[in-house]
């Protein structure tokens, strides 16, 4: 054991302990250290005479502002829904339509919407309702596969499309035309590029002749004779050159060979009736029609 | 042949047999893998066991015959694993950061974010962290007792033990086996195994304590010490989990709900304390001393601030669970037991900075006591930054953002990542008999880049995460939220290309480091100038 020496740089003492050569000086602790130290320990057993902190026996001591996190939520959401509950009133008393009439219920059921929108709807639309490729239409233009109409929009969001959740859902399938054989390969690549044809593209003529013949006999009692679409069965515009899966000849054949379904969930039992109609009404405002 | 030649060649013999079995019934690829491993390492051992070795009594090998009064073999290799993993941990550092800029960028089945999260994070923190720690501690111990290892088998068996446990682990993390434990990933045989090695290590260090030479045990050691009782206690409690079949590397926890959650973030945490915190103090309380060649500051702070450290920070776990099914009296005791932790982990700063009074002229002249000064400072920042984000209002902000983030790289990045290089500059030369370091100027390099990595990272992440925070609670005049959530994704974009663009410096910084460190092996040493005397063209344009 090393003697106690006076360090020469500080003039303080070792304790006289040394490990290879690694002397420790004898200073105090400093004391602004060790104040906020105390005052911390202070701080804390004070917060816990507050706040629920000690376990006892059977439950906790509960602290004197009766504080639980729970409450305070509670109490948040509670405030929130007081200083809408006006609006919510009204909102739900007034008929859809009305609601666009009226510019201050117009401006209360967009912000809504947007906001719900952002939290339930953009994951497949996207923040800005644009859509996204493989079949969750853009919201925006001036195509709606089961309307664009309010009342239209307030059912399709209400019930949701092909979900097993809601019997009330939107439903319609497309035939397996390939995968069923219902047509041959040829002229399912024979109508894909009459469909082609229907919104301007140019193609072969002689497959296009063909292929409005297939067309009027298997795809227009839904489509319609000219492709514009029937919104009350669900059958997309074929002319309008917006594509859910696809606008290329190829694209459109994978979809009449074994069509994809698209599906979206019912949101009238999460969200109730007045926040689904702030929706539709959100939502027409983005790109709805008559 | 000997009764203890007989004993191995039947002891890896039967482990031989028993984990090729184990590999060909197992029911999953990562448990197949591991068993080859072991099985492979098992046949090494009984082919080796065939060679007639008399095994050193304890305390007495071959290394202790030579003029070396201590075990050094452990430790260089020691030091060359930790510049590895390194290396390979800021790799992947660079490249989940990477991912979660540029999307692109994963790779499926292996080199996605999700499982190479959890090897960046086990790299950096067990790896480099970890195996920096083992060595470190018995290069500490074994000087300030005046004692050589306990044993230079178990040093070897705990050294190769532990990397053995590494692979493991991130073979598992690539082939998508996890327990999804954060910081606990490793399935029920791999923590069987880490929990073998690390009990070795134990029974090591209080072996070479209890042949000390000096009366007293110096302060390194108790936080050594008190990482390795820790951890061990930490690691077999939150790893309690019952295997779903001992040919499969499923399990399941033996906890439940939020018990299981308080479980893993009272681990989670303490891995922190323990391991990050604790035990590079050890590291601290020894090589910036010795770097500095000052006393310790003050040993009475240095036993307040110990027990302080190690009673408060046991508590505080739960501070990770706020505003969750957690009781409320569990989370206002782990904000509280936080905020009284904050001076006992700054009573570690004021030791490492003060020991440096007398001394401070160092600091223009010796980039090595720089980046032991700048650890220090960092880790004084994070240790304020933490108790500041455990109470209850700022963690409702700070709380799943990038916050969180950037507190913890604070901490390992500047804290854990400098003391380390600090100690591996410090140790090569001496490890290796050189008179100095290949280059000191590459060490200041070094110091450099790592800083402004850094400061790009940590700032990134607090603008990002706070930024994140505020939008998330974001409403109108209406009550209505305002962003949707991949709104605040897009808006983070730039700053995790800032983030990338840091991690990439800190890198640059880390590889300069391994050229260092191989170039001072080899024995060359670079021609120039002494760090802060003026330059050679400084002096000819003054003349």
């Amino acid at each position: 054991m090393a003697e106690k020496r006076i360090d020469e740089a500080t003039g303080v003492e070792t304790t006289g302990h040394e490990f290879d050569g690694i002397a420790e000086l004898n200073n105090p602790m400093p004391q602004w250290w060790l104040s906020i130290f105390y005052a911390c320990v202070a701080f804390a057993l004070i917060y816990t005479i507050f706040f629920p902190a000690w376990p006892m026996v059977t439950k906790a001591t509960e602290g004197w502002l009766g504080y639980t996190a729970r409450g305070e939520v509670a109490e948040e959401i509670a405030e929130h829904a007081e200083s809408q509950a006006v609006w919510r009133q009204r909102i739900a008393d007034t008929d859809i339509e009305a609601i666009r009439n009226d510019p201050e219920l117009l401006q209360f059921a967009m912000a809504a919407g947007r906001a719900n929108f952002a939290v339930n709807c953009s994951q497949c639309h996207g923040s800005g309702a644009a859509g996204n490729v493989g079949g969750y239409p853009n919201l925006n233009d001036d195509d709606w596969i089961w309307g664009g109409d309010l009342e239209s929009i307030y059912t399709t969001i209400a019930h949701g499309v092909r979900n097993e959740a809601d019997p009330d859902a939107r439903y319609s399938e497309m035939p397996r035309y390939g995968v069923d054989e219902l047509l041959s390969r040829e002229e399912i690549a024979q109508v894909a590029q009459y469909v082609v044809s229907l919104s301007g593209g140019e193609q072969d003529a002689a497959a296009v002749e063909a292929g409005m013949e297939i067309y009027l006999d298997n795809c227009a009692a839904c489509h319609g004779d000219e492709g514009l679409g029937v919104p009350e069965v669900g059958a997309p515009n074929l002319a309008d050159s917006v594509w859910l899966y696809g606008g290329s000849a190829e694209q459109i054949a994978a979809q009449v060979w074994r069509p994809q379904q698209g599906v979206m969930p019912p949101w009238l039992g999460k969200l109730g009736e007045t926040q689904v109609k702030e929706l539709a009404v959100y939502v027409h405002a983005l790109g709805g029609g008559v | 042949m000997g009764a203890m030649q007989a004993a191995r060649l039947a002891f890896f013999g039967l482990a031989m047999v028993a984990t090729a079995f184990a590999a060909a019934r197992g029911h999953d690829q990562v448990y197949s893998v591991h068993m080859m491993i072991f099985c492979a390492i098992s046949a090494l051992l009984f082919f080796r066991s065939f060679r007639v070795r008399e095994l050193a009594p304890l305390g007495a090998g071959p290394g202790f015959a030579s003029e070396e009064k201590y075990e050094t073999g452990v430790i260089r290799f020691g030091v060359i694993m930790t510049t590895f993993w390194g290396v390979a941990g800021f790799l992947l550092g660079v490249l989940v950061a990477s991912q979660l800029a540029w999307p692109d960028l994963n790779f499926e089945p292996w080199f996605t974010f999700g499982r190479l999260r959890p090897a960046h994070t086990s790299a950096v923190i067990f790896a480099f962290g970890g195996t920096a720690l083992i060595a470190t501690s018995l290069y500490v111990v074994q000087r300030t007792t005046g004692a050589a290892l306990w044993s230079r088998q178990l040093g070897w068996f705990v050294m190769l033990g532990y990397q053995l446990f590494i692979v493991l682990a991130a073979t598992s993390y690539l082939l998508g086996g996890s327990q999804s434990r954060e910081y606990a990933e490793p399935e029920w045989y791999i923590d069987l195994w880490l929990t073998i090695v690390w009990v070795a290590y134990l029974a090591l260090f209080l072996g070479t304590i209890f042949k000390r030479k000096e009366p007293h045990i110096y302060v390194a050691n108790w936080f050594y010490l008190a990482f390795i009782v820790t951890i061990a206690m930490l690691h077999v409690v939150n790893n309690l989990a019952v295997p779903v079949s001992f040919l499969g590397s499923k399990s399941y926890s033996a906890f439940s709900g939020v018990q299981d959650a308080l479980t893993q973030w009272w681990y989670g945490h303490n891995a922190v304390g323990f391991f990050l915190t604790a035990g590079f103090l050890g590291m601290m309380y020894y090589f910036v001393p010795k770097q500095a060649e000052r006393p310790v500051f003050s040993y009475r702070l240095s036993i307040v601030h110990f027990w302080s450290l190690i009673f408060l920070y046991i508590w505080a776990g739960p501070h990770h669970l706020h505003y969750t099914a957690l009781p409320n009296w569990a989370q206002t005791l782990g904000m509280v037991f936080s905020i009284m932790l904050w001076m006992p982990s700054w009573g570690g700063m004021i030791n490492g900075l003060m020991t440096l009074s007398g001394a401070w002229d160092k600091l223009r002249t010796d980039p090595i006591i720089r980046m032991m000064v700048a650890a220090i400072a960092f880790y004084g920042m994070s240790t304020f930054e933490g108790p500041l984000m455990s109470i209850r209002a700022v963690n409702s902000l700070s709380h799943y953002t990038d916050w969180t983030i950037g507190h913890v790289h604070s901490g390992a990045l500047g804290w854990v990542g400098m003391i380390t290089f600090g100690a591996i500059y410090y140790l090569t030369p001496r490890l290796w008999g050189r008179e100095r370091l290949y280059s000191v100027a590459m060490v200041n390099w070094h110091f450099w880049l790592a800083t402004a990595g850094i400061v790009l990272y940590a700032a990134a992440m607090w603008v990002s995460g706070i930024m994140q925070g505020l939008m998330w609670r974001e409403t109108n005049d209406l009550g209505f939220l305002v962003y949707s959530f991949a709104e605040t994704v897009e808006a983070m974009h730039p700053f995790y290309v800032i983030r990338v663009f840091g991690g990439v410096l800190y890198l640059l910084g880390g590889i300069l480091m391994a050229w260092n460190v191989y170039k001072t092996i080899k024995g060359d040493l670079r021609v120039e100038a002494a760090e802060g005397a003026p330059r050679a063209g400084a002096v000819a344009a003054a003349e």
